[in-house]
């Protein structure tokens, strides 16, 4: 046990922490509820849920409801690559390939490049082959190259504590190679590919630097966010915030309600 | 035809290095064998080419006369038992013995029903919805012993399945195996490193060495007669001395122990090659007998295994010289190295 006086300075560092990273998220949150003639900053005028309203109805800058659309319709699509990507390449990695070495560090790389060379880079790409770039074309592609390193190190992960000798036991038992993916690895790694999908859709959702020169002229919700900061003034910026923050927690919510579904349920 | 499993020149190569050398060996149907080694002999790979995990670099396996060498391990009529069983997390006990005739097609009522049955087989009924994290090692293996049988194998492969269990549950866990492999007529082949195991379980032992077979026989011939100084050595209870005749195992229970001054009845010239003289090294109490070590002059050791009650007649200490002796009957020649 460490001392009183030890345990006192890491209890107040990590208050310290909690107040950091929660700090601004429940002050936005707070000040999302602004009376309706209220301002960005304190005091608060009063109490009030008109800032929501507003936050759904066509704006003087910016289509918020059209962008949450983009945004979410491209985490979904780049949640579903990531998954099965990154599924189909942890169980081609299990095995040594020719080239799977250099593959692998391949991949990592994009995780290295700054990402906004890698918006830039396919940016001028779809500039130079005269393609319309677009939030489901270029946007899609440039969100993959930072989940889908992500997702390949945590399958790397998953398998690593994988017991090849289940499937053995399965082929034993007269498993297909398919039946034994479907009936015994899925079932045991289903966890970890839900984290996947967790890590795919969080990066997606709030991805910015690889989508800021590859969206076109339909912006996703982070982008729109940034162009209303320097142009809206009211406190329908705070009402976004609080409704983003709120879906990512019920993303998770979600995601850790089904691990554990998974792991109670006991399909025969 | 009996199910006999038979290898003929059985090679396996990992690259450069071979871990099985040519192997030929004939395991009668319905009988219980042990292949024995230490760690890196080549017994796992042996099992495990039996079973089809493993592929075979050259030669053939027959299954009951019919080859199997290219057979999937589910066409073979073998089944394995794994070392870690290999229980799969997610299923409840009597899911996972209802695996094999799941994955075969097998109707859920039918095949639960099935798998009940052989819950019972292992007397673990009262289990049935236990998933594996929640049972202990012992019933862990039961449980993977009832999913090995329910696809009703010819040949059942056991790889260490001993080996996890604390001493207690392993004695009984031995007896409960050679109990089922009688009751239901079927070949076991169970790899192990332990010579007791394999005394207590075997019709068959084949000890292994190296990738190559070092001798194959009833435990009993293995004890009483081993083929070299590894075998005996490995298996245990022998004293591996080179004499002036040549080189012998002698049991160390046939050893017997005389005081350096005994006279001639042990250290006589007329018994050269019956005895060694040297210093006892150590005294070890070991219940109903006392094992004495003695280090000879020329830097042999030797042992006795004695009586408790003959050792306290006439007791020694380490440091004290002493003479062991034998008969000539007990002195069992070995090939020289």
């Amino acid at each position: 046990m460490p001392g009183r006086a030890a345990r006192l300075l890491l209890g107040a560092l990590f208050a310290a922490f909690l107040l950091f990273l929660y700090g601004p998220t429940i002050t936005i949150a707070i000040l999302s509820f602004q009376g309706p003639d209220g301002g960005l900053t304190f005091p608060m005028n009063g109490v009030s849920t008109v800032w929501f309203t507003r936050l759904f109805q066509p704006q003087a800058v910016g289509d918020l409801g059209a962008a949450m659309r983009r945004t979410l319709a491209l985490a979904a699509m780049v949640t579903a690559c990531t998954v099965v990507v990154s599924l189909a390449a942890g169980m081609a990695f299990r095995r040594r390939f020719a080239g799977s070495g250099a593959l692998f560090y391949l991949t990592l790389a994009s995780l290295i490049v700054p990402s906004i060379l890698v918006s830039l880079g396919i940016g001028l790409l779809f500039t130079l082959m005269e393609w319309e770039p677009a939030w489901y074309s270029s946007a899609f592609g440039a969100q993959l190259t930072w989940t889908l390193p992500f997702g390949l190190l945590i399958i790397f992960a998953v398998f690593n504590r994988f017991d090849r000798s289940w499937e053995e036991a399965a082929r034993d038992l007269g498993a297909t190679p398919w039946q034994g993916f479907r009936h015994v690895v899925l079932p045991i790694i289903a966890p970890g590919v839900v984290g996947i999908a967790l890590f795919g859709f969080t990066l997606s959702f709030d991805e910015f630097a690889r989508t800021l020169l590859t969206a076109g002229s339909g912006n996703t919700l982070p982008l729109e966010i940034l162009g209303m900061t320097t142009t809206v003034t009211t406190p329908v910026l705070y009402a976004l915030g609080t409704v983003s923050t709120a879906l990512s927690f019920l993303v998770i919510g979600g995601a850790l309600l089904g691990v554990r579904l998974l792991r109670r349920r006991r399909g025969a | 035809m009996r199910p006999d499993v038979e290898l003929i020149g059985v090679t396996k190569r990992y690259g450069a290095t071979v871990a099985v050398d040519g192997l030929s060996l004939l395991i009668p149907g319905g009988s219980y064998c042990c292949l024995l080694g230490p760690s890196g002999c080549g017994k796992t790979s042996t099992l495990r080419m039996i079973a089809g995990h493993e592929s075979i670099s050259a030669g053939d396996i027959l299954l009951a006369g019919r080859n199997v060498t290219d057979l999937k391990p589910a066409e073979r009529g073998t089944a394995m038992m794994f070392q870690s069983y290999a229980l799969f997390p997610h299923l409840s006990a009597l899911e996972n013995i209802a695996f094999g005739p799941r994955m075969r097609g097998v109707g859920k009522a039918e095949r639960l029903a099935r798998a009940r049955e052989f819950l019972r087989l292992v007397q673990l009924e009262t289990m049935a919805d236990r998933l594996p994290a929640q049972l202990s090692g012992g019933q862990q293996q039961r449980v993977a012993l009832a999913r090995a049988l329910i696809t009703r194998p010819k040949v059942l492969l056991l790889d260490e399945p001993l080996s996890a269990l604390d001493p207690f549950l392993r004695g009984q866990m031995r007896e409960e195996l050679k109990r089922l492999q009688r009751e239901l007529g079927i070949t076991f082949i169970h790899v192990t490193h332990g010579q007791e195991e394999a005394m207590a379980l075997s019709d068959l032992a084949v000890v292994m060495d190296h990738g190559r077979i070092a001798q194959a026989a009833p435990p009993r011939e293995i004890f009483e007669r081993p083929a070299s100084a590894f075998v005996a050595r490995f298996i245990g209870g022998h004293n591996v001395l080179e004499l002036p005749q040549g080189r012998f195992a002698i049991r160390t229970d046939r050893t017997r122990l005389a005081p350096a001054a005994a006279g001639p009845d042990l250290a006589g010239p007329d018994r050269a090659g019956l005895n060694l003289a040297g210093q006892v090294t150590a005294v070890e109490y070991q219940g109903s007998a006392v094992r004495v070590v003695l280090r000879a002059a020329d830097g042999q050791t030797a042992e006795a295994l004695l009586p408790d009650a003959s050792f306290h007649a006439a007791p020694v200490a380490p440091g004290e010289a002493a003479t062991l002796g034998w008969s000539a009957q007990d002195a069992h020649a070995l090939p020289p190295a």
